[in-house]
Parts: structure tokens; sequence; C-alpha cells
């Protein structure tokens, strides 16, 4: 494999992993872009939800996930206005202020502020800057084809960023590589579906977001480190309502909100950083690449509220997902003034009091910093449900 | 050297002058009450009823299927004007919709609740409903029936620009890419309508239907270029908003293409004799964003009391769905001309909002623009996200002043009209300053 991008991690214990993976996670700098730049490299930034990052490996850059950053928009602010979320500040706050150095910048038209972002980014930087038009009509019989040619058009800008073109095998190493990655973080979760006890939500996180920084197959190799530490871990398990977290697809919680709710519950699932995990099965790695990789992301892939797909309605994902990792309760959580987010609260409330599923509704910024209210919040409404449960 | 950039118009010596002008507005407005009252009546004439949006709304296809529409967002702004929004828009977040969800949206949900009942009828709900990615917000508010009524709710994708002026025409393979994904769909959106309406699709009718839209666009583009006359011949903001309703009301209708006809015959006719609004023009005006319909007439006398016309406006763009581009269909083509048509406009409406900067630098000049009207409202963020950057940007193409003022185009909670008009009057000191400088300088 090509360059490294992490400290030499060799004989370092899990916790001493765990700790050094958050600090590279919260570093706005992103120390490990910059090592890659360092060695020649050059970088290709998206923003949320799902990215086809094979198509950006294959060519030999680095995709970057941008997620926003819990910074200070002190730039980015003056380019917006004051009804949005924060991710789309903070994000153009980490390229105007020099913290994130790209090549390109992809964006999605998940939603409306996003859609703007990409025009916004676009009028304020010399690199090229574009939409990846991801379907928004999964279910049409032409959606798959249509794709294909919007990963060909991808593949062709991103060709001339590399100075090289990119073929079908390049791309199939490059999905292998992936699956692989794709195969890890499943483990991950089944971790924390089935212990959960070893894995709290907050680690969890760090583990999945530093694949959005560093190259996959070094990520392939720390994970391959990481999940036996885990399984091996002597942690024993507590008497903890295990709760689903909903809400983080796009702008992320603070890893301290994370922590907060780690400390009175075990989050058996989560919508986290979902793009990172949205293909849900391998991809094919004969054939047709980019069909391959089309097909994945219509056909086998997770939800969120800024994909439109009739086959997945929202809310009985969402009940899916509570069932299937055992789940008695739900945090239904939303960024603040994310309006789709806000929008997938009304039917998700609905369908878990139909259900009968304890849910606490709540909102975050990814700036945040006092969780005191949240945990006082959040321990009443365990008790609440706790209470509740050996009443019945 | 000709400066003149006025439209050429041929003098109409022969019309009535009483009969002409202002007719275009009470014409407007007796046909939109219209529309109104036969979308109103059609359940009890068995006839059914799609929901559309003015950014994709294919409403020739429905027409040629003999749905009646009903657009949503009119619907929304329509109890902003007469000032009952807050009812429904309170009956919506009681419901749990959050405040900061698109006004439009918990408007209809409010009418939704209560049956449909609405200051301008009883709105049917709907049979069918098409959705469009113009605005990602239709998609969440298309959701929003689904889970209601459970009745098809077709997604009409439509690629937009992907980069500021990347716009690949006809024989590139990205543009092809686009189409053929755009025209798969018309085929799926016509198998619906055929479920739903039990009728088989008749090329005939969609034809004719078309042919009435091509007439209305070509009098669409006249309307908007003949406001280059000295005096502007209409104030794009308020006269624009009633032409607005019968360009989506009345699209692919023989009224529409009369309506228009007539429109342009008018305008033509104050363009030749000179006349303009009733309002002394002092400052040529460009307005960007949706209007305040909370108080509507109010917010146009704040520019109108200091001699402001509005010459042009980005709301007759992209909600009259794109059709400035003055895309006209290939009637020998029906079903590859109107997928052509709705991914041309579809990319022209986003781009007036998302790159509206461009569209303002190229016409500054023409239109004979002096100042720049940057309205951002909460809930539109489709519209609104970008625009303190979009005016940063036009301030460094085009010598205009600018202003940026922010409210809301349904809740009259976050209109805060004193501290509004505190920026425009100083807005309008700017420009007298400005006019002052360029009397001393020539
Ligand atoms: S947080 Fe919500 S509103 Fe903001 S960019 Fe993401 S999806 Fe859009
Ligand atoms: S977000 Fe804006 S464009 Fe979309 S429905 Fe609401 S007002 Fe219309």
């Amino acid at each position: 494999m090509g360059t490294h991008v992490l400290d030499d991690w060799g004989g370092l214990s899990l916790d001493e992993l765990l700790r050094d993976c958050r600090d590279l996670v919260e570093d706005p700098d992103y120390p490990t872009v910059r090592r890659w730049r360092e060695a020649g490299g050059k970088v290709v930034g998206h923003f949320e939800v799902y990215f086809p990052e094979e198509i950006v490996a294959a060519a030999g850059l680095l995709p970057v996930k941008i997620h926003g950053a819990p910074i200070e928009a002190r730039q980015g602010d003056a380019h917006f206005g004051s009804n949005l979320c924060s991710i789309v500040k903070t994000s153009l706050e980490l390229a105007l202020s020099g913290r994130l150095e790209l090549e390109m910048f992809v964006s999605h038209p998940i939603c409306d502020t996003a859609r703007n972002l990409a025009a916004v980014w676009g009028r304020n930087v010399p690199y090229p800057c574009e939409i990846l038009y991801l379907p928004q009509n999964a279910t049409s019989r032409h959606a798959a084809t249509y794709l294909r040619g919007e990963y060909q058009r991808l593949q062709r800008g991103v060709e001339e960023i590399a100075g090289r073109t990119v073929n079908d095998d390049d791309l199939r190493r490059a999905i292998a590589v992936y699956n692989e990655n794709r195969r890890l973080l499943r483990r991950l979760y089944e971790i924390k579906r089935e212990t959960p006890w070893l894995l709290q939500v907050d680690e969890a996180y760090v583990l999945v977001a530093l694949g959005g920084r560093i190259p996959r197959e070094e990520h392939n190799l720390l994970l391959s480190a990481v999940i036996p530490m885990l399984e091996q871990r002597g942690t024993a398990p507590q008497d903890r309502m295990r709760i689903v977290f909903e809400g983080g697809f796009c702008e992320q919680p603070p890893l301290d909100l994370l922590t907060t709710i780690a400390q009175s519950s075990y989050v058996v699932d989560d919508d986290l950083l979902i793009g990172l995990r949205w293909l849900s099965e391998d991809v094919a790695t004969d054939g047709d690449p980019l069909a391959n990789l089309a097909t994945a992301y219509l056909d086998h892939s997770s939800y969120s509220p800024v994909q439109h797909d009739d086959r997945k309605p929202k809310e009985e994902m969402l009940l899916r997902r509570i069932r299937e990792s055992g789940a008695g309760a739900a945090i239904i959580s939303a960024a603040k003034m994310c309006e789709p987010g806000l929008d997938e609260q009304v039917p998700y409330v609905r369908a878990l009091e139909a259900e009968g599923i304890p849910y606490f509704v709540n909102e975050f910024e990814e700036n945040m910093t006092s969780f005191d209210s949240l945990q006082i919040q959040l321990e009443t409404f365990i008790e609440n449900v706790l209470f509740a449960g050996a009443e019945v | 050297m000709d400066n003149d950039t006025s439209p050429k118009v041929a003098p109409q010596a022969t019309l009535d002058s009483s009969e002409l002008v202002g007719r275009g507005n009470r014409e407007g407005n007796r046909l939109f009450k219209e529309w109104y009252g036969r979308v109103s009546s059609g359940p009890e004439r068995g006839e059914k009823a799609a929901y559309v949006f003015v950014m994709g709304s294919a409403a020739e296809l429905f027409e040629s299927f003999g749905f009646n529409l009903v657009l949503p967002e009119i619907n929304g702004l329509q109890t902003a004007v007469r000032h009952v929004a807050e009812d429904y828009i309170d009956q919506a977040e009681g419901y749990g919709f959050a405040t900061d969800v698109c006004g439009y949206v918990k408007a209809d949900v409010g009418m939704q609740l209560r049956g449909g009942d609405h200051p301008m009828g009883r709105i049917p709900p709907p049979d069918l409903a098409l959705q469009t990615n113009v605005c990602n917000t239709y998609i969440k508010w298309g959701e929003i029936w689904e889970r209601l009524y459970h009745v098809p709710v077709v997604t009409l994708d439509i690629p937009g620009s992907r980069a500021a002026g990347r716009l690949p025409g006809r024989g590139h393979v990205d543009y092809e890419n686009d189409l053929a994904y755009v025209r798969g769909q018309v085929d799926e959106l016509v198998e619906v309508c055929e479920q739903v309406s039990g009728r088989r699709f008749d090329q005939d009718r969609l034809v004719e239907a078309m042919s009435h839209a091509n007439s209305m666009t070509r009098d669409w583009v006249r309307v908007l270029e003949l406001n280059k006359s000295r005096p502007a011949v209409y104030n794009a903001v308020t006269d624009g908003t009633v032409y607005l309703g019968a360009v989506n009301a009345l699209r692919g209708r023989v009224e529409g293409a009369d309506y228009f006809r007539d429109v342009v015959e008018e305008l033509e006719y104050k363009a030749s004799h000179g006349l303009g609004t009733p309002f002394e023009e002092r400052h040529r005006l460009a307005f960007v964003g949706v209007p305040c319909y909370p108080i509507y007439r109010k917010f146009s006398e704040m520019f109108t009391q200091h001699g402001g016309i509005f010459v042009g406006s980005s709301y007759t763009w992209f909600a009259s769905g794109g059709w400035s581009t003055g895309y006209e269909y290939d009637l020998a083509h029906p079903l590859d001309s109107l997928a052509e048509g709705l991914l041309v406009t579809g990319r022209a409406a986003m781009d007036t909002m998302f790159h509206v900067d461009r569209v303002l630098a190229e016409m500054a000049e023409p239109y004979g623009i002096d100042g720049i009207v940057f309205h951002a409202i909460k809930s539109c963020r489709t519209v609104s996200s970008g625009l303190a950057d979009s005016r940063r940007a036009v301030l460094e193409q085009a010598d205009v002043n600018a202003l940026l003022i922010d409210s809301d185009h349904m809740d009259p909670r976050v209109v805060a009209e004193a501290g509004m008009r505190n920026r425009v009057d100083a807005f309008f000191e700017g420009l007298e300053t400005r006019r002052l400088l360029a009397g001393a300088r020539s």
C-alpha cells in the first residue's frame, strides 16, 4: 500500500488507541490529511451523506469526508444566513481557514442548504467544486443507469485531478479494499449490538470517523487490530437500557454528547456517519465496477431522511433498526435547524407511539458544550421507562 | 452609440388606454379565482386532483389527462396574503412540525388537517402527486401526503447544474445521461397517470396543451423583456406575482395562452406610450427571493414610496419553473420534448436560485438596475441560504447598491416590519447619494 498517515500504533493498548483516534477525529487541522499532502498526495473532499469514495481512491487520491468540525465559523458565518445548521458553516470554515486543503470538493443534493453550500464553496475557492447528483428517484427503472453515467462523469473529473486515467481493475481493487472496510465496520456494529458493554457509542464513533480521513487500507489494518482487542475487553455488562440513536446522518453531535449518552445507556445501533456505512453489503468485484457501485447505492443500502426511496419508509426502517438491535427505546434527535431531520421527527414519533416504544426527542448542535441538562433529562427518561417497565 | 436597451415595440394607436392598462391584473385575478373555483368543485364533477409544485409541474401532461392541478405553494401564499397563515401554521406545529420547517409545508399540513378548508375554496385531497427535486423540501412535503393519503406520489428527479455555468447541451454525454433519466421518469409518470385517471395517454391532448404552453412561454419571455423599458411597464414583484399565478395555474390551457397574449398587448402598449407603473420611478431595482406575503402591500410600499420600482425579480425566473429560459416544445416529439423541457427549465430554476449572482450581473446593465434587494426568508433555505454570499459576489461584478433583509414569506411572527423599514430607508439614502454623485459626474 501507499502512504501511511498514522503514527506507528503497534504496541499501544486498546485504551491508548481509542484515545489517539479520538484526538485525531477531534483535531480540526486534519493532521492525517496534512501528512498525506506532505507526501505529495492529492485530496478530494466530499460532504455528507454518501459518496462513492472508491472512485477517488482508485485514482490514487485521498477521499476525505467533510462533516463539519468543532470550530467557530469565523469566515464561514458571513457567507450564510443565520437560520441554517452549523455543519455547512464549519465545513466551509475548514476550507476558508486553510485547515483543510483540497484539490476538489464534491457535495450532494441532500437538502436545500447543502445545495447552496456547493454554490457558495465554488464562489470562494479556486479549485473545482461540484455536485454529484445522486438520484432522488431511487425506484425509477432508470436510476441505476443514470447513476452509472453520473459516476462516470465523476470519474472523469477525478482523473483530471489525478493526472491519470482509472481503469476497471483500479476500481475493482478499490472496491475490494472498501468491501473489507465494510466488513470490519459491520463487525464493529455487531459488537455494539450483541455486546454493547464492550464498545461505547463514542468509541465506535471515533473508530468509524477516522476512516473518513485516512486511506482505507490503513483503516482496515487498524480495525483488524482493534476488533480482537474489543472482543477480549474485560468490561462487565451492566444493567443499562439498550437504546437506538437516530438523527446523526449529517451534522454530527459533539463527541461529549455521545459520551454523556453512553454514561446512562447502551447505544446498540445508530445512524451516526451513516454515509460511511451506507452500502450494507459487499459490492461485486466482477463485471462493471461503476454499475456495481450504482446498484449497491440504490438496492443494498441504508436509509436517511435525505434519501427518498419508496421501498424504505423511514419510520419502518427505524422500527426495524430498533427491533434488530433489541433496543427498548430510541433517542430521536436532529441537528438544530436541519429541516429534513426535523421533518422526519414527526413520523418517527408517531410510529414509535403506535408501537408503544419509549422515545426521547432532542436537538443538538455540533458546537454545543453543555450537556448537564441533557444528562438529567436522559436519566429521568430512562428512570421513567424502567419504572413503567417494572410496573407492567 | 445607441444606449437605449428598451425593447422595440410598435405603437398601437387604435387601442383604448382605459381598457388596456391594468387589464393583466384584473383578468389575472379573475382567472385565478375561476381556477380555484374549478379546483374546489372538481370532486363534484368526478374530476381528480394532481398536486404539483411550481418548479417542474409537468402541467401539460396532467392537463392532457384531465386532472385539476393543485399548487400547494400557491395555497400557502394565499393564506399569508389573507392574513390567516398563522392559524394553519399553528395547527401543523401542534401536529409536531418544528418552527424551522418551511411555512408553505406547515400551511398545507394545517389545511389538510382541516379537510382542505382554505380561504379560496375547499381544496380536494390529492389523487396523485408529483414532487420534483428542484427544491428538496418538495420531496419531504410529498412524503407527508404519502403518509396522510396513501396515494401515488411520484418523484421526478431533475439533475441540476453540477457547478456554476457548467451547462452541457445536446449531444454532450452528461446532458444525454441526464435527459435519458428524465425521459424514463416521464414514461413512468405517464403510467401512473393512466392508472390513477383510468384513461389512456392521449398524445393529441398533450400536443394541444404543449402548444398553449409554447404560446405562454413566448409571451412570458416577452413580458420579462418588456421591463427593460423606461419607465418600467410593471412592478416585477407585485404585478409579477399576479402574472406568475397565471403562469403556473393556467399552464397548458387555452385561457392561459389568451391571457398572456393580452398581457403582452397591454405591456407593449404601455411601453410604446411611455406609461409606467402608478408610482414615480427614481430607482430601478432587482428583487431576489420570495416576497414578504404576510405584509405584502406594506412591503411593496416600503420601496415604491421612495421611487423604487422592481424591474426584475428572480422570483419570476424560478417560480415560473424556469420558463424564463424560453424553452419551447417540439410538438412533433411530445414526450421527448416534455422530458427535455423539464430538464432544461428545472435546471434553469435551480441555477436562478443557487447561482443567482451570475444572472444578476448579466441583467444589471440591460435593465438599467441601480440596486438589488435580497430578501432572505427564514422558511426557505433553497432560495435564501446563499443570498449573503451571492450579494457579495454580485457587488464584485456589477456597479449596483445591494440590500440584504430577512423575514419570512409565511409566518408573520418572524416579520420585523420596523427593523426592515429602517434598513430599506437607509438603502434608499445610499441610492440617492449614488444618484447625486452620478449627476455631479455627468
Ligand atoms: S444538517 Fe440537515 S440541513 Fe444541514 S446540511 Fe445536513 S441535512 Fe442539510
Ligand atoms: S423551501 Fe422554499 S422553494 Fe421549497 S417549498 Fe419552501 S418556500 Fe418553496
